[in-house]
């Protein structure tokens, strides 16, 4: 009661994608930043993570994918979400992005997207930046 | 969305609305009085509310997915409230319950909210019995909790659920062993999950033994395949029908509205006490629990001087 605000995001990894090592490790490390994480596992279509990104009442959707499927999942998660009312979510994603896709991407509504490489420091610190917003 | 669309969403059966109220008690916010307060007495008082609990590792994320989708075949709107650990150091967690449970994500008449415990022992969270009183008047009938994996003591599910089923598994071994003295005495029904093992069999003889005594019935399920999901669910209703029948079920309520309130006393005035042990410096020294009666009388105090 009256305590601090606990963040709640959601981990979702959209698409025919089994390689789930960066989505968990991810989740591993906003946990240990005391994050609450919503992990639903792979091969989600992007209609079932914005509907579980709204009965959670997340701060935050994060999606991966490591498939070149991005362009078109990572929008339609985007999509979804507004068609229920729930674009204030933020959407941001990371994964095998070429740089070229990245402007694109940013122009359908996704706010930020990582390239393999990024501190984690830095990814943690953009979920807490729109948690707070 | 303001406090008054939320407490009309929550009517309309708006996912959005009642994630949104989910949230708002879990955080303790200003309003959380006037929601609750708004809430429809008659939906709680008429909905079941089921308890599954168990191990770590004995199925009770993918038979409480089973269930809810044998629920849905009965055109039943089900809540789940999944509990999982918040971690002690970080305060963070990772909710995975989910995963078992994604054929339902598109179903507006299954409302899944993922909740930790935040510091909270038992094996539930401190708002569980707050979000029942939510999703139950947004319709939702029968609702599950399933709590944390647990270990032998936490029996918080018992005095919140209705019905609450014990479910284990062969090869965990030691597990079962401890659960002998806690939370089998208590449980209702007591299920054998992954009963296609070869020692399954031999668990639920043993479990047998012990349920035999009080007339608790032992129910195979390879929630899987959803074999003997049916047969569960049936029997936890049962039960429930039967609590009905005989008043205990209300009394049972009432006890665990006692009981709630008490945590949330004591929950509220956390954050003063700990506030006022942070500053202390120079009683450090001195046997806590004295510290402790000192605090108390002052409070006491506070109030009849």
């Amino acid at each position: 009661m009256g305590g601090k605000k606990v963040y709640r995001v959601l981990i979702g990894k959209p698409g025919l994608d089994g390689h789930d090592r960066g989505a968990k490790c991810i989740a591993r490390a906003l946990r240990d930043s005391g994050f609450e994480v919503v992990y639903t596992g792979i091969r989600r279509t992007p209609e079932e993570i914005a509907m579980a990104a709204i009965q959670e009442d997340v701060d935050v959707v994060g999606l991966s994918s490591l498939s070149g499927a991005h362009m078109e999942l990572f929008t339609e998660v985007v999509e979804a979400l507004k068609k229920h009312n729930a674009e204030d979510i933020p959407v941001i994603g990371g994964g095998i992005i070429p740089e070229e896709d990245i402007e694109e991407l940013k122009k359908r509504g996704v706010k930020k997207v990582f390239t393999p490489g990024t501190p984690m420091e830095e990814i943690i610190k953009t979920f807490r930046e729109l948690c707070e917003k | 969305m303001d406090i008054k669309s939320i407490i009309q969403g929550i009517k309309d059966k708006s996912p959005r609305a009642i994630a949104r109220a989910i949230t708002l008690v879990e955080n303790g916010d200003i309003w959380v009085d006037e929601l609750l307060e708004s809430l429809d007495k008659k939906s709680i008082d008429e909905t079941m509310i089921f308890g599954i609990t168990g191990p770590p590792g004995a199925g009770k994320s993918t038979l409480t997915g089973k269930i809810v989708g044998y629920l849905r075949s009965l055109g039943k709107r089900v809540g789940v409230i999944a509990i999982d650990p918040s971690s002690p150091i970080s305060g963070g967690a990772i909710h995975g319950d989910r995963i078992r449970m994604m054929e339902h994500s598109l179903d507006g008449d299954v409302v899944i909210r993922s909740m930790a415990t935040r510091g909270r022992l038992g094996g539930l969270c401190a708002s569980a019995g707050a979000v029942c009183r939510i999703l139950a008047s947004s319709g939702c009938n029968p609702i599950i909790i399933e709590t944390v994996g647990v270990g032998q003591s936490e029996i918080d599910i018992i005095k919140i659920a209705d019905v609450t089923a014990l479910v284990s598994a062969p090869g965990l071994g030691d597990d079962i062993q401890a659960l002998k003295a806690g939370l089998m005495e208590v449980a209702d029904i007591m299920v054998v999950n992954k009963a296609d093992k070869p020692e399954a069999q031999m668990l639920a003889v043993e479990l047998s033994e012990i349920a035999r005594d009080k007339g608790t019935e032992v129910i195979l399920t390879i929630a899987y395949e959803g074999k003997g999901v049916d047969k569960l669910y049936h029997a936890m209703e049962e039960i429930y029908k039967k609590q009905v029948e005989l008043g205990t079920k209300q009394r049972k309520r009432w006890e665990s509205r006692k009981k709630e309130i008490v945590d949330w006393v004591i929950e509220m005035i956390r954050p003063e006490i700990e506030k006022q042990v942070d500053s202390m410096d120079r009683d450090l020294d001195k046997d806590p629990r004295v510290v402790a009666n000192s605090i108390v009388m002052g409070l006491k105090k506070e109030r009849n001087p």
